[in-house]
């Protein structure tokens, strides 16, 4: 396993990056729920 | 020219390999270009609509708009994946290429659209998520399961799609439509034919090889030539309605003019053209031309013109 994880292939990068991006958009759609209510909220 | 349409065995794609795709791939389904283009028209709608919306609500309105345009590109790439397969221009797209399975393609497609349309309403109104789900259901439905391969009036109907969006940012802004919102959706309703006809005069070969009926396939060259002259000609006056309905000003009325004058040259140039030529002209310029009406519209109104 630990030799897997050393040298990981092209596969687990892709995986990697598609996981990362996930995350962000993950992160970003939070942010924009908290923005968006807080400026409905404030009368905007 | 032979434009009877010939019969093609399509081969099938690669089968796909779960996990082979990558971002890069995701971000292809959402056709970026087109998702340009769209976005920058929602944005016109947004600035010239009456009233005025919190920065924060703008940006996320026309984050929603393009992802609503991403999601619909993914559903039109999943649906269309056996043609583009057999189009030159298409064919090394993430599904018909293999690098991607179609069921991810689809619920990606999918998921865009319940999202773009649920954070409109939030963001927004529910005028406009109404408007951004009817933009998303014409271009899948109307457009790429129902007329697209059926009829050679696929790009005059199916367009209004692309016609939609600064509707969408308007009603986001003003909860309603209005006349200036028509005048925008008219200027690029008129524009689609000749712009996509101008590709497909140049790109007829992919289009017959996949048996899309398209102009230049179904009733030939020359006639496309005619039609796109045609539109031509009502397009350039039409330009100048945002002006002549008190909604741009006379910057405006002048670039739309002259940018016009230019169109229908090339019109006339494809109509005298025996080559290519004009035709690949035609659709760069075309693509210009919309950005460049759109950015002084955009340009006039933010620099202090308020119709």
């Amino acid at each position: 396993m630990a030799t897997v994880m050393k040298h990981p292939t092209a596969r687990h990068k892709r995986q990697w990056s598609k996981n990362l991006a996930i995350l962000a958009i993950l992160a970003g759609l939070v942010v924009l729920f908290y923005v968006i209510t807080i400026v409905r909220m404030g009368g905007g | 020219m032979n434009d009877t349409p010939t019969e093609i065995t399509a081969t099938a794609p690669p089968v796909a390999l779960a996990g082979e795709e990558s971002v890069a791939d995701f971000v292809a389904l959402l056709k970026p270009r087109v998702m340009s283009l769209v976005v920058f028209t929602g944005l016109a709608g947004i600035v010239l609509a009456p009233g005025a919306l919190h920065p924060v609500l703008a940006v996320s309105v026309l984050l929603c708009i393009a992802v609503g345009a991403g999601a619909s590109g993914a559903i039109n790439m999943w649906y269309e994946r056996d043609i583009d397969a057999l189009m030159e221009r298409t064919r090394n797209r993430p599904l018909p290429a293999g690098r991607m399975e179609p069921g991810t393609a689809l619920g990606f497609g999918v998921v865009l659209a319940v999202g773009s349309v649920t954070v409109m309403g939030l963001a927004a109104n529910w005028t406009a998520a109404a408007l951004l789900a009817l933009t998303i259901g014409f271009y899948v439905f109307v457009y790429t399961v129902w007329l697209k391969r059926r009829t050679v009036h696929n790009i005059v109907i199916g367009g209004a799609a692309g016609a939609f969006p600064p509707i969408v940012g308007w009603a986001a802004v003003s909860g309603d439509i209005g006349l200036g919102a028509i005048a925008l959706f008219a200027l690029i309703f008129i524009w689609t034919p000749p712009h996509f006809w101008a590709l497909a005069l140049y790109r007829r070969g992919d289009y017959q090889r996949a048996g899309v009926p398209m102009l230049p396939v179904v009733a030939g060259v020359r006639e496309t030539r005619k039609q796109i002259l045609l539109y031509t000609l009502l397009l350039a006056p039409l330009a100048l309605a945002p002006w002549a309905i008190g909604m741009a000003g006379p910057v405006y009325a002048v670039v739309a003019a002259v940018l016009g004058v230019v169109f229908v040259a090339l019109a006339v140039g494809i109509w005298f053209d025996s080559g290519e030529r004009y035709a690949r002209r035609t659709f760069a310029y075309s693509i210009l031309y919309l950005f460049l009406l759109f950015a002084v519209l955009i340009g006039e109104r933010l620099l202090g013109f308020q119709g």
